[in-house]
């Protein structure tokens, strides 16, 4: 293990860090160039769709497989080649990967077995994290007569058991129904927040990121789209990409004259943006939310209502408006086919540079 | 969806009645009569002289012998197959199962051409000056004949049970801090336990009740309990004798499943079992 000079490495908050990290099976590029600094105590999700890269970006932290160029620097140190079992990193993985043939006890007891702590320390180590994961009592239950729930929180007590410095989570709750999840979310929080310990998590669920993250990293093949907490991210999305994956989102083509002047649809609005070229061609995103209904002509844009679907808190309604569909999420009820118009506040218009072609 | 006593079952029932249960009771009937056709227990009585009962064990050591020497051989092959990618190893299971569909008499005949006096590896010693060994009609020639002809049925079951283990839960190990030796120690070696169990017993049930492989291999003066029934039907016509060996046998590996069994896994029981 070389020491590596860093600049950064005067700040301590910084506990994994990968630099120009890049992965190819054969031909195949699955992360190219990935740069990214993970804190302490930081709840950090990698977000993508499948294939993205953000499983083999776990597994090059954990230790299963190594990048073909960059650098893993865990504490000021280069890890490229230190095997799995020599990580201060544990991992909860996507089935649970229990170990059948013990019990609850002995799944949760295994990493202290191979470190050879005394029996007395172990019993009180297991317990502990057993009502960390709330299965008090479940020690001698074998592992497949356990609730998925229940496995998962077995899976992560076994993980957190040996304190790690980091603990990652590949889509651990994928598997779990709705209700379940949710839960299953708040109590991951919870237990993150009170062990302080950084949480690197994987998921496709951008609902799942939202709640549960304090820094989101977006990743589409194998490249970073943007790195933000989760109210950036949907706030003020980089790109096409991001905005399309977070959340649901009108996209339109428009040109940016000038600063905070923007037009799109036929019709120039007022924007809080900047620092564009003139008359750069942007992508504008507006999210459904944020667009106002008003009475027919009373707008700044006119259209017609040509579905409603009730979902709940609120409708989906869909306007068609020059010849472009608008979906706008509203508490009004209105009829399809009304006549409607539309508000949009300048700062609910969100300019994106157009996204350079990835292949 | 379970129909009980339908129609279709019927040809089933006739045909187990027929080849199994009542040759079954046949055996039993003749164990337990005699020449005169008398119920009586003589047959029995007589498995106890110390020359049957040597018979037995020697049939039972060789059995065991070649079992630990298949599970010896065949545990660290099945172990490398599972390793490999799926090509190559679905081609060297090819390559082990082959050898399988060739007659088993035909195998056996081979190898007594290979050890025999003038066989390939006496004559391959004689050539870089070593005396010929004299192996065809010995323990060692018997075992040999045994080790070879069930291996497959060792290494096949261990292999079904071994690339069936999730390799997350041999990653979560290496995660968890445990060395190569550890996870087979801890992980590997405990979850492929089924499939040893019932390779165990699928070599040594043949094992213990082969004649042809001592017959051949061993020479016409070898006894094991196979050859104790062949003779009892063929050359000397006590089929009441017969008989009542048959059972103990059967008795024996009745036995031997029972025990082997509480280790096997429900749903691991189809391992190998195709060969059969």
């Amino acid at each position: 293990m070389k020491e590596v000079l860093n600049l950064q490495d005067s700040n301590k908050d910084i506990i994994v860090d990968l630099k120009n990290i890049t992965k190819k099976y054969d031909d195949n590029m699955v992360i190219e160039n990935l740069n990214l600094y993970i804190r302490r105590n930081e709840f950090i999700t990698l977000l993508g769709p499948s294939g993205c890269g953000k499983t083999t970006t776990l597994n090059i932290i954990a230790g299963f497989e190594e990048p073909n160029s960059g650098d893993l620097i865990f504490e000021g140190k280069v890890i490229n080649e230190v095997p799995p079992h020599k990580r201060q990193i544990n991992t909860v993985f996507q089935r649970y990967a229990l170990f059948t043939h013990m019990n609850v006890y002995e799944n949760v007891a295994f990493g202290l077995r191979i470190k050879k702590l005394p029996e007395k320390e172990i019993r009180e180590k297991v317990k502990v994290m057993l009502k960390l994961v709330d299965l008090e009592g479940y020690e001698n239950r074998s592992t497949d007569s356990l609730s998925g729930g229940q496995q998962q929180r077995v899976a992560i007590a076994r993980a957190l058991v040996n304190e790690p410095k980091v603990l990652l989570l590949d889509e651990p709750l994928a598997a779990l129904d709705l209700k379940l999840r949710k839960e299953m979310q708040l109590e991951l929080k919870r237990i993150q927040q009170s062990l302080g310990i950084t949480f690197v998590f994987v998921t496709h669920d951008q609902e799942e990121a939202l709640t549960m993250s304090d820094t989101i990293v977006v990743m589409n093949k194998g490249r970073i789209q943007q790195i933000g907490t989760p109210e950036d991210i949907y706030n003020e999305p980089k790109n096409e990409f991001v905005a399309r994956f977070i959340g649901e989102s009108n996209i339109f083509d428009g040109i940016m004259h000038e600063d905070y002047r923007v037009s799109f649809e036929g019709r120039e609005f007022q924007c809080v943006d900047k620092g564009f070229d003139k008359d750069e061609k942007i992508d504008v995103i507006i999210r459904p939310e944020d667009i106002k209904l008003e009475e027919y002509g009373q707008g700044m844009l006119n259209g017609t209502v040509t579905s409603v679907i009730f979902k709940g808190v609120h409708y989906e309604i869909e306007v068609e408006a020059n010849n472009k569909k608008w979906l706008i999420h509203n508490t009004k009820h209105v009829k399809v086919s009304e006549k409607i118009g539309m508000n949009i506040y300048p700062e609910d218009i969100h300019i994106m540079r157009k996204a350079r072609e990835v292949e | 969806m379970k129909k009980k006593n339908s129609i279709a079952h019927y040809p089933y029932i006739v045909w187990s009645i027929i080849f199994i249960v009542v040759p079954l009771f046949l055996v039993l009937y003749f164990s337990l009569t005699n020449s005169d056709g008398v119920l009586t227990l003589e047959n029995y009585q007589k498995l106890f002289k110390p020359n049957y009962m040597n018979v037995f064990l020697n049939s039972m050591k060789l059995a065991a012998i070649s079992t630990i020497l298949c599970l010896i051989l065949g545990y660290p092959l099945a172990y490398v197959l599972s390793k490999m990618d799926t090509k190559v190893r679905n081609f060297l299971m090819l390559l082990l199962i082959i050898p399988m569909w060739m007659n088993f008499l035909l195998r056996t005949y081979a190898w007594m051409s290979i050890i025999g006096r003038n066989g390939i590896v006496n004559t391959i010693l004689k050539a870089i000056g070593i005396p010929a060994m004299n192996i065809l009609y010995t323990d060692t020639a018997v075992i040999l004949g045994m080790v070879y002809n069930f291996l497959p049925f060792m290494i096949i079951p261990i292999y079904t049970v071994l690339i069936k283990i999730d390799t997350n839960v041999i990653k979560a190990a290496a995660d968890l801090g445990a060395n190569k030796f550890i996870i087979f120690k801890r992980i590997i070696f405990p979850l492929s336990i089924p499939g040893v169990m019932s390779g165990i017993t699928m070599v040594f049930m043949p094992a213990v009740s082969t004649f042809v492989i001592s017959k051949l291999l061993g020479g016409g003066q070898f006894m094991l309990i196979g050859n104790l029934i062949e003779l009892q039907f063929t050359t000397v016509g006590d089929w009441y004798f017969g008989s009542a060996i048959s059972i103990l046998m059967m008795i024996i590996i009745l036995v031997s499943m029972a025990v082997l069994s509480r280790y096997e896994d429900k749903d691991e029981k189809e391992g190998g079992g195709f060969l059969w």
